[in-house]
């Protein structure tokens, strides 16, 4: 290699490996010696320099990235909560729901309501690829458009 | 209709920390070919490609003359902790190509996953740059899009 990575730019590329390492197993406990080692540092410097390095601890880190894919997991799935908590890495309820709420701002039940298809009516979606008669319809006001809508459902 | 002529997205950069480590890994291990190196005296030009294929990368030395050096300096940082690039490929076997990088020893950072567009899997090249590679299966966007909604329309 040409020119050598300076200090910061070698402890950034170390500390990546360790977090991609963290991104692997993000379901498994903290493993810090580990982690630690990928990074070429000890226990007791590990967590300091993730800090430095990426603004948060490494629990931290994991706990979002396990929000993150428990987020994929309750949209995507329809495993009950208790199980999408197990299967990102918490081991227990509590745990989850308050990390999840901290992290995202809303319960896992919640999320989960909330990110569900909206069930379009089948008379709204008729009424929404009817063809309209244009010329023989009264003129359309911004009232009647939308006693129109209201109407259709 | 747009009116600005632009025809095709011809070159996309790369920010690397040392161009012929980058030349050597995006042409041994990913197949590049290099379409351009030269030496235009404030900087070396060096872009590759897949062959056969028009788009290339330019894989662009942190530093002047784009770069101060206290901007080159954060910007290697930020290299250096996997936050800046990232280059999506597609293959036509992704097991035998993250079978083959994996044995090269590249850095893997997601093994082969199957996803509602495919399947894909992540690698990071040697500056910490995220690659990922994908071999797309044949649903249409609207069709990955439904695979996202079914299972939650089905609560």
């Amino acid at each position: 290699m040409g020119r050598p990575l300076s200090a910061q730019e070698d402890t950034n590329r170390r500390m990546l490996r360790a977090r991609d390492e963290m991104d692997r197993r993000y379901a498994d406990p903290l493993d810090v010696p580990t982690l630690a080692a990928l990074a070429h540092l000890s226990v007791s410097q590990f967590g300091r320099v993730f800090k430095e390095v990426y603004g948060e601890t490494p629990h931290r880190y994991l706990q979002r990235r396990r929000v993150e894919r428990a987020m994929t997991l309750l949209r995507q799935t329809d495993r009950p909560v208790t199980d999408v908590a197990w299967d990102v890495g918490f081991a227990s309820l509590g745990t989850f729901s308050r990390t999840f709420s901290n992290v995202v701002g809303c319960s896992p039940t919640e999320f989960r309501a909330r990110h569900s298809p909206v069930a379009v009516p089948s008379c709204f979606i008729a009424a929404w690829t009817r063809p309209r008669e244009k010329q023989t319809a009264p003129p359309q006001t911004a009232q009647t458009e939308k006693r129109e809508e209201v109407g259709a459902g | 209709m747009t009116t600005n002529h632009i025809t095709s997205l011809h070159i996309r950069s790369v920010p690397v920390l040392d161009q012929d480590e980058a030349l050597d890994f995006y042409t041994t291990h990913l197949g590049f070919e290099v379409r351009d190196d030269i030496d235009l005296g404030f900087m070396r030009w060096l872009t590759v490609g897949v062959p056969g294929q028009d788009t290339s990368i330019l894989l662009e030395l942190v530093g002047a003359p784009v770069h101060d050096e206290a901007t080159a300096a954060q910007v290697r940082e930020l290299v250096a902790k996997g936050a800046l690039g990232g280059v999506f490929l597609l293959s036509d076997d992704v097991h035998a190509t993250y079978a083959a990088l994996r044995d090269a020893g590249v850095e893997i950072t997601q093994e082969p996953v199957e996803q509602p567009y495919g399947t894909d899997f992540g690698i990071r090249d040697p500056f910490g740059n995220p690659v990922r590679i994908s071999q797309p299966n044949a649903a249409t966007p609207a069709e990955v899009q439904g695979a996202y909604d079914a299972v939650a329309a089905e609560r």
